[in-house]
């Protein structure tokens, strides 16, 4: 029932229209992209908004997922906020959905087949290669709906791939920035590591605007590390405070590869997101780092999924909250090991630096283990900041906020120091700081 | 002249209020000068001087703390701190993840005018000058805060940020327990070289070692929340050759007198 809901502002808003309109503007495209957009939009319409009864969105707030009155910019923002000032391979700026800058990868990483463009152009130019893994292993821990609107509605998003044996030492970078009231967005960026291969790609996902602004993102990722790859991917968002924000993230891991995903959460209204990784062949490893800074009355709900098919795999989650204010966060996360996953070694762990009395941490660790041969823990702790430590900072004469922000940083080094990339270990820690600023 | 005046303090903890464990202490600290006080454990040292370092453990029920004749008491610690006062602590919290380069730029920095940046290259430069002048390793900077130090570096780095700071006024708790002799001659020598005519000293202490090298002023014996003698150098001779006792049986007979 809750459904046409969706349609009470016929102009705006998702509508069959509005879709219908989209598709028209996109003939250029491969026909089998067309076909899986309109089905993802028969889709979403089919799909039920979550409801109270349903167990994947335990403790969020279903009154926040509403998504009236959006509208989807077809004209870039004059406000373009820089977060990427390091140094970097190749970059991709978005601004409301179009590429608004972007630097290419050098002729020498070209030369060896590396492709790193917008999905618009990979599309184009290389369809069969998109589509071969475009939700190959898609993401279903409860925000099935948004993906499908995500697929529908996707215009902006990377495609990287690196083929085998090719290494880029430098991150490549693609930036989102979102402007305006109402305004939504639904990027996808698909990675794609050839055997062997390693290479570090970021994404930054950014209001550009008043915090004011009213905003709806529903992002998707497909991360792809074929034999014997390492890839890092880092996706950090700071959207403003009345965002909505959905993100999946799929983390596909084949033999001996290595894949380290990093997503860092700031901002945002109500903000979710899903990460499962699959460890598809032994000696593949998964290690899955998240940090947040909850503040004001931000709600950030965080669900993942640890799947060890092949044996002789291993994954290791470590999420970290830092709560103020009265901010809420939800960590839920599983780890199963299917029967024939021997040997599987595989870690999840949460920890939630409370800062406030009237934040609100909720942690759902999970285990489902079918195999007898395993090594597998889960836990989480929540820890009131140590009051000492705080009063020591401030008899030197540091403020409250900078004390904050030092035992904070201090608690997510362990998570930043296993980035090898100081520049980016640099810039991130400066988003970090910016949410200490009063 | 610079002052730090306590007046008729009463301090308990927040969480038992009407049991005061500092009971109408009075003193005034002008700078140039060292007051050294010694007195038995439990007697409310400490206390007192994280009171007036505004430690939110501690209520301050009645009297007051002034700083160049101004209450400080409704000041927040970290105002008190780059107001001039600083504590060094008899037990200093260990903080992993934030190095002493950080902190200690963090606090240097905090004194600063807003939207002023720290000249880093000067920073170090001046950290490793006062590391050298107390002989602290220079690889100490990228530690974690007190992590794994043993006591005496503790206390050394404890010296080292007051240093840095250059307060008006230092409440130094017990900073030579735990120092090796020559540890004590350095701290004592760093003390002594900030003393001058700018910094007024409250020097917590239970052995009359310390001030063979640091000379007070003053004496003062604390016991039971109040000071019960003064004196001067002398004095602390005194105590150490006849112990408290001495003093209490003077308090008893004076009292029942
Ligand atoms: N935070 C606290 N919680 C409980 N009791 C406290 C606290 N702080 C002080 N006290 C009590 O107050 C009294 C005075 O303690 P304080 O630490 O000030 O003594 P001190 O003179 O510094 O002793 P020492 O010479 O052993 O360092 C003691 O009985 C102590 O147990
Ligand atoms: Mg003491």
């Amino acid at each position: 029932m809750s459904a046409p809901a969706l349609f009470t502002t016929p102009a705006e808003g998702f509508t069959s229209a509005r879709f219908a309109q989209h598709l028209s503007q996109r003939g250029y495209l491969p026909a089998w992209w067309l076909e899986t957009k309109k089905a993802a939009w028969n889709q979403f319409l089919a799909l039920p908004l979550p409801s109270r009864t349903d167990e994947t969105w335990r403790f969020s707030n279903l009154k926040g997922l509403d998504l009236d009155g959006y509208h989807v910019p077809e004209e870039p923002s004059q406000q373009i906020p820089h977060h990427t000032d390091f140094p970097q391979a190749a970059e991709i700026v978005f601004s409301n959905r179009q590429v608004v800058a972007r630097s290419t990868i050098s002729a020498e990483l070209a030369a060896k087949g590396v492709i790193f463009a917008p999905l618009d152009e990979a599309l184009r130019n290389h369809g069969d290669l998109v589509r071969q893994y475009y939700q190959k292993h898609p993401t279903n821990l409860g925000s099935e709906k948004f993906v499908a609107l995500n697929t529908a509605l996707s215009v902006a998003g990377g495609f990287l791939y690196v083929p085998a044996d090719v290494e880029i030492a430098l991150p490549l970078v693609i930036q989102h920035t979102l402007s305006g009231n109402n305004v939504s967005m639904f990027p996808h960026t698909i990675v794609v590591l050839g055997p062997r291969a390693k290479a570090t790609l970021v994404e930054f996902f950014i209001s550009g605007g008043a915090e004011s602004e009213r905003q709806f993102v529903s992002g998707v990722n497909d991360l792809h590390a074929s034999e014997g790859a390492q890839l890092t991917y880092v996706g950090a968002q700071n959207w403003s405070r009345a965002t909505l924000a959905f993100q999946t993230n799929s983390i596909a891991v084949e033999r001996d590869a290595r894949v380290l995903s990093l997503n860092l959460h700031l901002g945002g209204r109500q903000s979710r997101h899903e990460s499962h990784s699959r460890l598809l062949g032994p000696g593949a490893h998964s290690e899955m780092l998240a940090l947040t800074v909850a503040s004001g009355e931000r709600e950030f709900d965080q669900r993942t999924l640890q799947t060890h098919i092949a044996p002789h795999t291993t994954s290791n989650l470590l999420y970290k909250n830092a709560l103020l204010d009265s901010a809420k966060t939800i960590f839920s996360g599983l780890i199963i090991v299917e029967p024939d996953a021997q040997q599987t070694d595989a870690y999840q762990k949460n920890r939630n630096l409370m800062l406030s009395d009237t934040a609100e941490a909720h942690s759902l660790p999970g285990l489902e283990i079918q195999a007898n041969d395993v090594k597998c823990s889960h836990g989480s702790t929540s820890a009131r900041i140590d009051a000492e430590q705080e009063f020591y900072l401030q008899a030197r004469g540091i403020k409250p906020v900078e004390a904050r922000r030092l035992l904070v940083s201090a608690f997510f080094e362990e998570v930043l120091n296993k980035l090898d990339d100081e520049n980016l270990h640099a810039a991130l820690t400066g988003l970090i700081a910016s949410q200490f600023k009063r | 002249m610079p002052s730090l005046e306590i007046r008729d303090l009463f301090v308990a903890l927040a969480a038992t209020p009407d049991k005061p464990i500092v009971k109408g202490l009075t003193l005034t600290i002008l700078t140039g000068e060292v007051h050294a006080i010694m007195g038995p454990n439990g007697t409310g040292k400490s206390t007192l001087s994280k009171a007036i370092a505004g430690h939110p453990d501690y209520v301050i029920t009645s009297g007051d703390v002034l700083l160049d004749g101004k209450s400080i008491l409704e000041m927040e610690p970290d105002q008190r701190a780059r107001a001039g006062i600083f504590l060094a602590f008899q037990y200093p919290s260990e903080i992993p993840g934030v190095t002493i380069a950080n902190f200690v730029r963090a606090a240097v920095q905090a004194r600063l005018a807003e939207g002023e940046d720290l000249d880093a290259t000067a920073y170090y430069k001046r950290l490793y000058s006062k590391m050298d002048l107390l002989k602290i390793d220079r690889k100490f900077t990228s530690r974690s805060v007190n992590e794994g130090f043993s006591g005496g570096e503790k206390k050394r780095c404890e010296i080292l940020q007051m240093a840095m700071l250059e307060p008006t006024f230092a409440l130094m708790d017990e900073t030579d327990s735990g120092l090796d002799i020559d540890a004590l001659r350095i701290v004592a020598e760093g003390v002594e070289a900030m003393r001058g005519d700018k910094l007024g000293v409250m020097l917590i202490t239970h052995y009359q070692r310390l001030l063979d090298y640091i000379v007070p002023d003053f004496v003062h014996v604390m016991y039971d929340g109040r000071i019960v003698k003064s004196g001067d150098k002398t004095l602390a001779l005194e105590l150490e050759a006849k112990g408290y006792d001495w003093v209490k049986q003077e308090l008893a007979a004076a009292t029942t007198a």
